[in-house]
Formats: structure tokens, C-alpha cells, sequence
């Protein structure tokens, strides 16, 4: 932890906190953003809202109880001894609250839902939980954004802390922040999710992503929230 | 003077460095600067122009993380760019370019680039070749 304040401190005295992707990308796709009826990610978000109904979750849950979910994932969850996503929360609810098959991941009903009910805390603060359970993780994920790997031999640091604002031939590098998750990229022509865009960064550098349901992902995720601490939640965010 | 060897698995083949350069072509022979060109401006070959720019006036798309090459050739003998594209740790262990010529010292290299070196020796003396060319 003392790195994460150390870190905050340093940002303080210059006046400047995280930067969102949003921040660096053309004025067009701000406004593509902005505008909910023309951000094509908010068919996910109706598809989810009509998904949430149909599928049974208002048995349990008000919409209203999704309020600042997103905002605070991942969580400590004591039955797995270790962090829990908002994918893996959903995921968890269907196979063993509601005994029905599991959604594969990343399927579009999945991200739906991952996009509704993120959506639910847009304009909201990241303020992770502060569970220091949580701790090893967010080590395990620092560790790893910092090491170097892949034959091209890059850390997800010397793009997005050392160069961020850059650019990698054609593409800004933006600080790689995950409040906009999941989101609606240009090149991948429909919504995303953070696991895809961290294997994309991996496979970027020639390295050997992780496979689907590592625990890596997870460090990482816990690390990346604390990173973005601040930034506002944008579900469902557009990028290039 | 050190004499590095290659590591078991076939290669990349051994070199001599001598201060801050490889002075003698990995293969015995010159490489071929128009080769060469093609290499450090095709995206997924070189990938040079991720980071750097150059006198490339039909790739719209250069990078800025790195200095340009224009003049790399004016700046650095045929043996120090070599040495430079081989293994740039061996002069600043902390450079951001990926070494070209090694496959040492990497992590999780994914499976289809396992063993395997950016560029081959032929590829690194026609890129070698063409830098050389680039002298303002
Ligand atoms: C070689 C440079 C490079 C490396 C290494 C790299 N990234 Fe990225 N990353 C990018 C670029 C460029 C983008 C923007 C995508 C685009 O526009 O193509 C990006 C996007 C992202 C985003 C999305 C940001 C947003 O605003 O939505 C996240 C999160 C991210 N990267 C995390 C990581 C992590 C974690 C690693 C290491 C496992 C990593 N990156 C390694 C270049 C890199
Ligand atoms: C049978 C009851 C039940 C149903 C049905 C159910 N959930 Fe849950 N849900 C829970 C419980 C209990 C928790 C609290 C879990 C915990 O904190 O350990 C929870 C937690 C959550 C959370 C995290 C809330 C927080 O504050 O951390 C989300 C998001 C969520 N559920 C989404 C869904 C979605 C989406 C569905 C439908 C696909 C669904 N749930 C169906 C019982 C249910
Ligand atoms: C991921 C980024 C990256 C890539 C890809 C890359 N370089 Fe570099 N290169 C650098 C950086 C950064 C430096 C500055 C020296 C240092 O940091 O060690 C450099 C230095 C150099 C130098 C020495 C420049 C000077 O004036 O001292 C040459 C020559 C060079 N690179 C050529 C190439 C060629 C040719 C390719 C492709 C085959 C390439 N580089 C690919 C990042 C890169």
C-alpha cells in the first residue's frame, strides 16, 4: 500500500490524477460517447436491463441495489478466499443462486448484463474496496503490470506509465485505465470486455496470454481499479 | 571482448561484441539495404515504425516513443547498429527496444514466437544495410 500513496502523493503535488483514455480520444468519438443514443454500446445496456428482468435477477436484486457496484469491483470474496469480478459476481449468481446453466463468458447475454448493471454507476467515482485482503492481489497485479514479457520484451508500465500520451504508430497510448469496461471499441466492432483488452495488450508484445480463468487477470483487475482510483465510472465507454 | 554463445536451441547463432558493436555480419555476407527498407517499414516484420520515425514519407503512421532514425546511419558505424538491433540490453539494460537477435532473458514468450527471434540474421544485416544508407 505504501507504493499506492506514495504514488497518490506524487500526483497531488503535480496536480494531476488519473487520466481517463476518453481524455485523449477525438472530439467525434467523445461525443459518440456522451450521447446515448448514438453510443452503440447502449444496446448492450438495454439488452442487459431487459435481460436483468427476464432472466430472474429481480427476484433478489432492485436495480437500485447495482447503484456503485461496478464502481467498487473487485471485492473480497470469502468463498473463493481471493477477489471476485463483476463478471465473476454475475456468473456466481446464476450457477449457485439460481442453479442455471452458466453463461459462457464473454457471451453476448454475459456482457449485457456485465454492461447494465455497470452501467448503473456511470459518473460514479472507482473507489475500490478497501478490504486489505485484497493486498496480495493488488501486489500480485503490480508485479505483473511492471514485469516485462512477450518477445518483444514489454511491461504493461512502459506503455501505459512511462509513454502514455505517445504514440505507438497510429494509436495514442492512453494511461490504460479500466473505468469504461465493458465497452464499445472501434476495431473490435461491438462491446468488450477488460479480459479481452488485457489479452489483446498481451498478445500485442508477443506473449503468451493467460489462460481464460487465471487468477492473474483478477491481480491485475485489483491492481488496475486502485490505479484508477477517482476517474469516473463511463460503462459503457467507446474507444478506438 | 566477449564471445557469447547461442543457446541450445539451434539459435540464434553465436557473435562477437567488441565495445559497443558487433563488428563482423552475422552471416559472413553484406545484407541488402532494399530488403532492408522493406523490413523496418512493414508493420508486423520490423516493427519499427511502433516507436520510431524515419524518413518514411509514405507511412502515415510512425511511432514517437523512440529517437528517429533519420540519420541513424551519420550517427553510428555498421557495428554499432548492429549491436543495437541484436541486443540493445547489453548497452542499456533497461531500453524499451525489444533485442532482435536473442531469445534470452524473456518471459512467457507466446507459443507460436518460442525459440524464435524477431528478426533472422539475413533479416538483421539487410536492415543493418539500409540503415547505413541513412545518413542525414
Ligand atoms: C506496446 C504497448 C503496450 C503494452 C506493453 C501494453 N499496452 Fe495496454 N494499450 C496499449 C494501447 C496502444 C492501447 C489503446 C488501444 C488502441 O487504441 O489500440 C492500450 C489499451 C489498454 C487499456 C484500455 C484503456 C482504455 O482507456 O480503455 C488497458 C486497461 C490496458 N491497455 C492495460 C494493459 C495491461 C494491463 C498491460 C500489460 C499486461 C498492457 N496494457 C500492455 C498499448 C500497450
Ligand atoms: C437467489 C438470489 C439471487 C439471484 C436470483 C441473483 N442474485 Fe445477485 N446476489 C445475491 C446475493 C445473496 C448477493 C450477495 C453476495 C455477496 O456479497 O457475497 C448478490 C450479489 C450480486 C452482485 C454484487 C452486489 C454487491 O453489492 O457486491 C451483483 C452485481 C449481482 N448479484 C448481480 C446479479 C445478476 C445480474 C443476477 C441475475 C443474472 C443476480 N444477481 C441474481 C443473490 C441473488
Ligand atoms: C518498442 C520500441 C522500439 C522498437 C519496436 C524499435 N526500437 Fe529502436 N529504439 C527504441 C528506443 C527507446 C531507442 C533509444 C535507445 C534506448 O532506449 O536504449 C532505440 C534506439 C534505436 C537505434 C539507435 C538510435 C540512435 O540514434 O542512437 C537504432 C538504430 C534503432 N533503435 C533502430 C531500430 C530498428 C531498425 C527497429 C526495427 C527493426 C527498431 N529500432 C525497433 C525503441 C524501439
Amino acid at each position: 500500500m505504501r507504493r499506492f500513496a506514495t504514488l497518490a502523493l506524487a500526483l497531488l503535488a503535480l496536480g494531476a490524477g488519473p487520466r481517463s483514455g476518453f481524455e485523449t480520444m477525438t472530439p467525434e468519438l467523445q461525443a459518440m460517447q456522451r450521447d446515448d443514443f448514438a453510443n452503440p454500446g447502449m444496446l448492450w445496456v438495454a439488452e442487459g436491463e431487459a435481460l436483468f428482468q427476464r432472466q430472474g435477477c429481480t427476484g433478489c436484486h432492485t436495480p437500485a441495489q447495482m447503484v456503485g457496484v461496478a464502481a467498487r469491483y473487485p471485492v473480497f470474496d470469502a468463498g473463493r478466499d481471493g477477489p471476485i469480478d463483476l463478471a465473476g459476481r454475475i456468473a456466481q449468481c446464476r450457477e449457485q443462486r439460481q442453479g442455471a446453466a452458466p453463461l459462457p463468458t464473454e457471451s453476448p447475454e454475459a456482457l449485457a448484463l456485465a454492461a447494465y448493471v455497470a452501467n448503473q454507476s456511470r459518473g460514479l467515482p472507482l473507489a475500490p474496496d478497501p478490504d486489505p485482503r485484497l493486498d496480495p492481489a493488488r501486489r500480485q497485479g503490480e508485479a505483473l503490470f511492471r514485469e516485462r514479457r512477450g518477445q518483444l520484451n514489454l511491461s504493461c508500465a512502459q506503455c501505459h506509465d512511462d509513454n502514455a500520451g505517445r504514440r505507438l504508430a497510429g494509436s495514442a497510448i492512453p494511461e490504460g485505465h479500466a473505468n469504461g469496461y465493458p465497452l464499445y471499441r472501434l476495431e473490435w466492432q461491438g462491446l468488450g470486455s477488460l479480459r479481452r483488452r488485457l489479452r489483446s495488450c498481451m498478445v500485442g508484445v508477443r506473449s503468451e496470454p493467460f489462460p481464460p480463468d487465471a487468477p492473474e487477470y483478477l491481480a491485475l483487475e485489483a491492481y488496475l481499479a486502485m490505479r484508477a482510483r477517482g476517474l469516473v465510472v463511463e460503462t459503457p465507454a467507446i474507444r478506438p | 571482448l566477449l564471445l557469447w554463445a547461442a543457446p541450445v536451441l539451434a539459435q540464434p547463432a553465436a557473435f562477437q561484441v567488441v565495445g559497443d558493436t558487433i563488428p563482423a555480419s552475422l552471416t559472413g555476407t553484406p545484407g541488402d539495404a532494399a530488403r532492408g527498407r522493406a523490413i523496418v517499414t512493414t508493420r508486423q516484420r520490423g516493427l519499427c515504425l511502433l516507436c520510431h520515425s524515419g524518413p518514411f514519407p509514405e507511412e502515415p503512421f510512425q511511432g514517437d516513443l523512440a529517437p528517429s532514425l533519420a540519420g541513424a546511419g551519420a550517427r553510428l558505424t555498421k557495428g554499432q547498429l548492429r549491436l543495437r538491433l541484436v541486443d540493445g540490453r547489453r548497452l542499456n539494460p533497461a531500453t524499451l527496444m525489444p533485442a532482435y537477435y536473442s531469445t534470452e532473458g524473456l518471459v512467457r514468450v507466446g507459443r507460436a514466437w518460442q525459440g524464435r527471434t524477431v528478426l533472422s540474421a539475413e533479416e538483421i544485416e539487410d536492415v543493418v544495410a539500409f540503415l547505413v544508407t541513412l545518413q542525414e
